[in-house]
């Protein structure tokens, strides 16, 4: 047992290949032998997640699409009433907030993207060149993906401000007159949300790639320099095809934290002009003064929209490559 | 680890080796700077910095703000808190989805796909798309002398309810990978000696899940004590909100000088700084382990 602990969780996530026919054959015997009562207890094991899980995710996502087709006040089910396409109408057509909140969405994937996981990359494939205090770079790069995006939004805050604030005082922009209002500023505040973001997402992505490293077969990057392959022919020929899987999962993880970016921007400036998100929008639709619930999923919808487009096909070619394994 | 081990071997210094420790230091700086102005200040005097600026040698440090933070807003009381809801909700979390994972990978491969997929995908969502109906049903769920609101909404209960719903998606996912590596051979010989599923459960395979568990129950705790939204948007009394959600609300009204707000930001994130100094491990593969799923 005691050898059995120690083992890596890394290793054991992956189901050793081949074993599917006699798990199948274990499994049916498994059956074979239950009492009623452990049906019973099988049925509650299963029973009870699914239900809470299912109730407080499926079904409000599924009435999020329902609703987003009525106008209801929120006081009794009798209010509902059908609207159809109305609240899709207005929001496309009607909503000064709607297209820059997409707009913004956008942005921050492409940012996301382009800038902290590169970046992340590259730091990975440094640590991973067994140099020492590894760990300790390591750890300084991840701490922002451990603090709080609330107080990450704090720390950054004292970076921006324009009177106090890091870098105004650096620059000598925080005299009446010079100011630059980093988060006020709407031509601006995007932008000064975004560092503090891949800030945050540069530690993120260089765990995920430093855990796929791990996998590629040190004798293939032998050969490479072997053959006098330089550092770059290696990574581009040799390292980067067998990172394949891992980049699949950051592409994922990328554009699933740009349509959940809320916290950062709430603390900012609760999204005002320059920073709306659709996860503001629904947010604000919400714990705001006219709460519209109609309207309010509508935009949601659009939102789950997006998300499933990105997750079913991703955790289909998942399970099928799991099955096949 | 291997510095002493490897000093033999080891080539002589390179400069590439030179170069490339000398980028990762600044870079590793860089990356600390924001905390570390924080922290600097959050050690001065409001009067000091005022008088002299932000950026301007420390004639005084002192701990000061930190002890006034922490007092004046009552910090104990938004820590008991997010006790109260981060305890319940990683305990239930872990439980409910080792229960679904060790029937998905024992007992039954039908619905194993899809259950999995199900509660993967429910994980992977956006928060937001849920939280409108989410919000009307815990406003219309009457709990009379359950919670001290009368209704889920506004109370610990509602926020430990939709993190082990919310969570217990990946956590199964994860948990019932870790189960399938486990020998068969050992649930099969303790069925036909007759133990019942239960005892299966509790004293055979959970006990050979510690590790993944405890780098679940590492991971959920941080992501549940760093929720921001969920406490936002379903409680309404300030002084019900969990630490890092009353942050924000404390930041108006107590943290009134710049200060202030940093020693109350850096105290706040001070238990998730220990948890991941003490068991990093435990959180990197937690992290790893899930995502390199999804």
């Amino acid at each position: 047992m005691t050898v059995d602990t120690t083992n890596s969780p890394e290793a054991a996530a992956v189901p050793p290949p081949g074993t599917a026919s006699p798990d199948k054959r274990a499994v049916q015997g498994h059956r074979r032998l239950l009492t009623r009562r452990d049906r019973f207890t099988l049925a509650l094991m299963a029973g009870l997640p699914t239900i809470l899980h299912v109730a407080l995710v499926w079904v409000t996502a599924l009435a999020s699409i329902a609703l987003a087709f009525t106008t209801w006040d929120g006081i009794g089910f009798d209010s509902i009433k059908w609207v159809g396409l109305d609240n899709f109408r207005e929001l496309f057509t009607n909503n000064p907030q709607f297209w820059p909140a997409v707009q913004h969405n956008v942005i921050w994937f492409v940012v996301l993207i382009l800038v902290p996981t590169p970046m992340g990359l590259f730091l990975a494939l440094q640590l991973d060149k067994k140099i020492r205090f590894s760990r300790v770079y390591q750890t300084a790069f991840f701490l922002p993906v451990v603090v709080s995006l609330a107080v990450t939004g704090f720390v950054w805050q004292l970076v921006y401000n324009p009177d106090t604030g890091l870098i105004n005082s650096i620059i000598g922009a925080n005299k009446p007159g010079h100011y630059i209002d980093w988060i006020g500023d709407p031509h601006l505040n995007l932008w000064a949300v975004l560092i503090a973001a891949s800030w945050r997402h540069t530690g993120y992505m260089m765990i995920l790639y430093l855990a796929g490293l791990k996998s590629v077969d040190p004798a293939l990057r032998e050969a490479s320099a072997l053959d006098g392959a330089n550092e770059w022919q290696t990574f581009r020929n040799v390292v980067f095809p067998t990172l394949r899987p891992t980049n699949t999962v950051v592409l994922v993880v990328t554009i699933i934290e740009a349509l959940r970016a809320f916290d950062l921007v709430f603390v900012f400036n609760k999204g005002a002009q320059g920073t709306e998100l659709l996860s503001i929008l629904v947010t604000n639709n919400i714990i705001g003064e006219s709460s519209r619930i109609g309207y309010g999923s509508a935009i949601a919808v659009v939102l789950l929209v997006i998300s499933l487009a990105v997750i079913i096909p991703y955790l289909i070619a998942t399970f099928r490559k799991e099955r096949r394994a | 680890m291997s510095a002493t081990l490897g000093n033999g071997r080891r080539t002589p210094l390179r400069p590439a080796r030179i170069l490339l420790h000398t980028f990762l230091v600044v870079t590793a700086l860089a990356w600390l700077a924001p905390l570390l102005w924080a922290l600097f200040a959050a050690l001065r005097p409001y009067a000091e910095t005022s008088e002299k600026g932000y950026v301007s040698w420390p004639d005084k440090l002192s701990l000061d703000n930190f002890t006034n933070a922490f007092q004046q807003s009552d910090m104990l009381h938004y820590f008991g808190n997010t006790l109260i809801i981060a305890v319940p909700a990683v305990l239930l979390t872990l439980f409910l989805s080792s229960c679904v994972a060790f029937y998905v990978s024992r007992f039954d491969f039908r619905v194993n796909l899809f259950l999995l997929l199900v509660f993967t995908a429910g994980n992977l969502l956006p928060q937001q798309v849920i939280i409108t109906p989410l919000y009307r049903l815990y406003l219309l769920v009457d709990l009379p002398g359950i919670t001290v609101s009368g209704k889920l909404y506004d109370s610990a209960l509602g926020l430990v309810l939709i993190h082990v719903a919310f969570q217990s998606g990946f956590c199964a996912f994860v948990l019932s990978n870790y189960m399938r590596s486990l020998p068969h051979e050992l649930t099969e010989a303790a069925l036909v000696d007759g133990a019942s599923v239960w005892r299966l459960y509790w004293q055979i395979v959970l006990p050979l899940c510690k590790p993944a568990m405890a780098a679940l129950a590492t991971l959920l705790s941080i992501w549940i004590y760093n929720d921001f939204f969920w406490a936002i948007v379903l409680i309404s009394t300030g002084e019900n909100m969990p630490i890092t959600s009353a942050l924000n609300n404390l930041s108006g009204q107590y943290f009134t000088d710049p200060n202030l707000v940093a020693a109350g930001a850096l105290l706040t994130a001070i238990p998730t700084l220990i948890v991941y100094f003490v068991l990093q491990r435990q959180f990197v593969s937690g992290l790893t382990l899930g995502a390199n799923k999804g």
